[in-house]
């Protein structure tokens, strides 16, 4: 989470500006109010349960967190970018059925079917993307769309192919050893073991803040949520801009299909459902503004931790897990509350 | 005291380049027009810009200056007529070909994003770069210190490029936009109503970044609905009306008073005082629009021929 805050020495500095400390620093930063959420919540349920400070349980917490901070990181850019999808979350499915029903049904090395599921989160980003430029519709509508058309396909074409609700285990074929060690492996640090999933989401969010504070392309897509016209006038390429991100959201939504293929073996081709809303609910309680322009990807990392944080801690304090719906709309209100005043100070002359 | 219309044809042929004395306008229309589906938005309009003048379009609502600087800007492109960068013909078929041509657009809602700090603003679409291939970054510090410096050479002294562009006044997001247009090497700028939403002492402040950019050797359109704004800064005037020029002068040629009084339009004044005679009861706005039209009527038989 230091990422963003590494600021090298400014060569012109001006003594009218007066020293800000690094608390005023934070302050201004969008992902301030999660981060005060993150931790009110942490100490809570720390207080709570004394389990919940035990190293397992935390291991257990942030891989909850990395099944959906992993999409948050793609969701977040494409709020950033001005547009959201709703078809995330079985998309995510479509991956996994794509991977295991091609090299079940042709008999391949499982590592041609995580390709052409590659290919087909992509090519799924991509439709989503163009026709959104193309038509002008809201995201909103194109990717319900594109949501209720890829359950229909993911139930449809699984029943076709493998004749039931779920694909068929794949856990014998060659390239499965391989694929769980790249996507579903657990590794051992100080005698705890930590799934894959949570390096791959710390990567990613590196990466996507690498991308967003310090390329042109990060700039673009400030630049095309904020104003779009105001983009397209000085020369941004906003249509390459926002397909680009529906494809990077596609490239997360396959890295994820891919971790609960081969974390079982077998996916249920009527999962996913409502995943889409975690994700966003994320980005959005990590400062994302809906309107676009105004975000940050580790504000939906931190969105994605606390929504593992009271996934978890609910369990661990041995409440009635009804109680966690709340919670979440609970942090969603107060998240999006602030991120209001902070654009509305952002916005004031 | 005569307002004498630059005969478009003369205009065309005898004019030269200041430096290089070569008899080419940096930018030239000639017969433009351009209908959306049967509306005509404007039709045979003929005017020229050259290094270190100002040339501003003046007109009322609807008049097409929009449709006019769109078609120079390359969001448009014109369906008759001719456009001449530096002598050759040209079609711009987007923004982006406009501003590799030099010619930079400052746009009435200024095309910043203001949620966005100002050195990301001065430097979008053009971002500096360093390194290779995928790890390519933007040179922050090099665009952060460019940007505080030019802006300080147009007159702006920022305190911190890394505020927000909204937070700024509008005359200086005007003054960001200006010195952006200016440092990427525009050749010809455009200004859409730069003063149209400023107060008194912004719109002054915004005519002499016109001025600057003007003796930096630019060539300017300036476009606005205002001859007070435009009459102290232009060198040529291009008076638009329902899409059609009604006026094209040199600044020797026209006073302020000739200018507004074409501007203005005896016939709408006319017209206005007998819409109030009919309604009665308006006596002294009645009074007040006879007294503009004999006003009028003086500047437009003092001078131009008539017009409007």
């Amino acid at each position: 989470m230091t990422i963003t805050q590494t600021k090298t020495k400014s060569p012109a500095l001006d003594e009218r500006v007066a020293k800000r400390s690094p608390f005023q620093k934070l302050l201004g930063r969008p992902e301030v109010g999660a981060l005060v959420g993150a931790l009110v919540l942490f100490i809570f349920f720390a207080v709570v349960s004394p389990t919940f400070t035990q190293p397992n349980a935390l291991a257990t917490i942030l891989y909850g967190s990395s099944t959906i901070g992993i999409m948050a990181v793609g969701v977040s850019l494409l709020m950033i970018g001005g547009e959201f999808d709703l078809s995330t979350g079985v998309a995510v499915i479509s991956s996994a059925l794509t991977a295991s029903m091609f090299s079940w049904y042709f008999s391949t090395n499982v590592w041609v079917g995580v390709v052409l599921a590659l290919l087909v989160s992509l090519g799924i980003g991509y439709i989503n993307g163009w026709i959104l430029m193309k038509t002008k519709l809201p995201s909103f509508i194109v990717t319900l769309a594109t949501f209720l058309m890829l359950t229909g396909l993911n139930l449809g074409l699984t029943r076709l192919i493998g004749g039931s609700v779920s694909s068929p285990s794949i856990s014998t074929m060659d390239g499965f050893g391989s694929a769980r060690a790249v996507f579903a492996s657990s590794v051992t640090i100080g005698g705890i073991d930590v799934k894959i999933t949570v390096f791959i989401w710390i990567a990613l969010v590196a990466v996507a803040t690498w991308v967003l504070m310090r390329t042109k392309v990060g700039n673009w897509i400030f630049a095309v949520g904020g104003d779009e016209n105001a983009a397209r006038a000085v020369g941004v390429p906003v249509k390459a801009t926002k397909i680009g991100l529906f494809m990077g959201v596609g490239f997360c939504g396959w890295i994820l299909g891919m971790h609960n293929l081969f974390a079982f073996d077998t996916v249920q081709s009527g999962e996913g459902v409502g995943n889409e809303f975690l994700y966003i609910i994320a980005a959005v309680i990590g400062g994302c503004l809906l309107t676009g322009g105004y975000g940050s990807a580790v504000g939906g990392a931190i969105g994605a931790f606390i929504f593992g944080m009271a996934n978890k801690g609910i369990v661990y304090a041995q409440w009635n897990p009804d109680w966690f719906k709340f919670f979440l709309g609970l942090m969603l209100l107060l998240a999006t509350i602030v991120n209001l005043i902070v654009k509305r100070r952002a916005e004031l002359k | 005291m005569n307002a004498k219309q630059i005969d478009q044809q003369t205009l065309l042929q005898n004019e030269k380049d200041p430096l290089t004395h070569t008899p080419v306008h940096l930018l030239s229309l000639e017969g433009v027009g351009k209908h959306y589906g049967n509306i005509i938005a404007l039709s045979d309009v003929t005017m020229a810009v050259d290094n270190g003048r100002v040339t501003c379009v003046l007109g009322d609502n609807g008049a097409g200056k929009s449709t006019l600087i769109k078609i120079i800007a390359g969001l448009h492109q014109h369906d008759a007529g001719v456009l001449n960068i530096m002598g050759e013909e040209r079609k711009f078929s987007s923004p982006r070909d406009a501003l590799d041509a030099g010619i930079a657009t400052v746009y009435q809602d200024l095309a910043v994003v203001p949620l966005m700090p100002i050195w990301r603003n001065f430097f979008l679409g053009s971002e500096l770069t360093s390194g290779f291939g995928p790890f390519k970054s933007m040179d922050v510090e090099k665009m952060k210190a460019i940007t505080l410096k030019e802006l300080a050479e147009m007159g702006i002294d920022l305190r911190d490029v890394e505020q927000p562009i909204g937070q700024l006044s509008g005359g200086e997001r005007q003054c960001v936009a200006i010195a952006r247009a200016v440092y990427f090497g525009a050749k010809v700028l455009i200004l859409d109503e730069p003063t149209a939403a400023l107060g008194v002492k912004q719109s002054g402040v915004v005519l002499r970044y016109i001025l600057q950019a003007r003796d930096r050797g630019l060539g300017v359109i300036f476009i606005t609905h205002n001859p007070h704004h435009a009459f102290p800064v232009g060198d040529r005037f291009l008076l638009l009306k329902r899409g059609k020029s009604i006026g094209y002068y040199d600044k020797k040629d026209i006073t302020l008073d000739e200018l507004t009084a074409q501007m203005a339009g005896g016939a709408e004044l006319a017209e206005l005082a007998h819409e109030l005679e009919q309604l009665g009861g308006h006596s002294e706005a009645l009074k007040e629009v006879k007294a503009e039209v004999a006003v009028v009527a003086d500047a437009v038989q003092a001078g131009a021929p008539g017009h409007g």
